[in-house]
């Protein structure tokens, strides 16, 4: 598959070595090419320079012929756009979000984006292990954590 | 009228000046706390220290009353999220939009904010009107952007010069609505032919400007 990644953090430079090794054609932007040491040396994918809610960068990134595309900037509303940018301009089949904010994660995946958001996840891994000792398993609370409204 | 603006730099300073002056109500969100106790000193009670994309903070602001909210960061991002996330949790009636990066005002459109503007644009417009025979400037978009009202000055070059309306070949989706002769505006028939500076108004889609550009192009 022709995977696109925005943010090359610890999580972006972690799914982009995982999803090269499974021999996958990777492709991941940052705003700052220092990131890019967090890829390693056994990554050999294509790496971006540029912003990635520019259009031209995104073609730049073969956003024209991508299969998934996954946003995991530090910045939600930058996640959010482009997302938009991939499942609405280019057609991307599968658009991932990560988003932090449990309120916009939730808002736009009623407005049809696929959207990930880790601070529910976290917290209620971690609920969880603190009240029964046991680990449950890694699903999405973002909805109880809503009907909670916490 | 009770407008919020979103974002405290100097288009939304000044913005919020000239609303209070025009008598409207309003308030300025503004994230940054030096940034928000500098123009608070000004502004006063009408600014308040917040994140204008966080659903719990438009509450608190008023979003629930706002006839419109205007994003004016100098982040194309945030000024998308603050207007749909208006739109979809407080149904707010116009949301307006700056957008750094002009391409993006046919986008935002698409994914439902209600006007844009571009101060890039703008200022390129200017310099097109400046020294462009033939041009085709914009004038401003209906119907979300998908349709155009142009405006296209006629010179002494003009390949349309003296010629009747029916002999030009419009794009299918173009219609000329006005033509701007000595200040008056003439509402035109197949038979009205073109002199030299006049200002033809016409609607188009945007998708067929370029072709309309064709029609009123210039040799050099």
């Amino acid at each position: 598959m022709n995977i696109i990644i925005l943010g090359c953090g610890r999580v972006g430079s972690t799914f982009a070595r995982l999803m090269y090794r499974d021999g996958h054609s990777v492709t991941i932007i940052d705003l700052q090419s220092e990131a890019f040491r967090r890829l390693g040396v056994k990554y050999k994918g294509a790496r971006i320079v540029g912003n990635g809610i520019d259009e031209d960068v995104l073609k730049r990134a073969g956003i024209e012929h991508a299969d998934v595309f996954i946003a995991v900037t530090q910045g939600d509303n930058r996640n959010i756009m482009a997302s938009q940018i991939a499942k609405n301009v280019f057609d991307v089949p599968k658009v991932i979000a990560r988003i932090y904010d449990p309120i916009r994660a939730d808002r736009y995946r009623q407005l049809g984006l696929t959207t990930l958001c880790t601070t529910t996840i976290a917290s209620g891994l971690l609920r969880d292990f603190v009240s029964t000792d046991q680990w449950g398993i890694a699903k999405d609370y973002s909805q109880e954590y809503l009907a909670l409204n916490v | 009228m009770y407008i919020i603006i979103v974002g405290g730099g100097n288009v939304g300073y000044y913005l919020a000046k000239t609303l209070v002056a025009a008598r409207h109500e309003v308030l300025v969100l503004e994230k940054d706390r030096l940034r928000y106790r500098t123009i608070s000193e000004e502004l006063g009670e009408v600014v308040m220290q917040g994140d204008g994309c966080q659903a719990d903070q438009q509450l608190e602001a008023g979003f629930g009353r706002a006839d419109a909210v205007v994003a004016t960061t100098g982040s194309d991002d945030d000024n998308l999220v603050v207007c749909q996330m208006a739109k979809m949790e407080f149904n707010v009636p116009r949301t307006i939009s700056r957008v750094n990066d002009p391409r993006n005002e046919k986008l935002f459109h698409r994914l439902g904010i209600d006007a844009t503007v571009s101060s890039t644009k703008i200022i390129y417009n200017l310099i097109e009107q400046e020294v462009g025979g033939g041009e085709v400037i914009p004038l401003a978009a209906l119907s979300r952007g998908n349709i155009e009202i142009v405006e296209i000055e006629i010179s002494k070059r003009s390949p349309v010069l003296g010629r009747e309306i029916r002999t030009l070949e419009m794009p299918g989706e173009a219609l000329i609505i006005s033509i701007i002769r000595n200040d008056h505006a003439i509402l035109p028939s197949g038979d009205t032919s073109f002199a030299m500076g006049d200002s033809v108004i016409a609607l188009v889609n945007a998708d067929q400007e370029p072709e309309l550009r064709e029609v009123f192009a210039e040799s050099a």
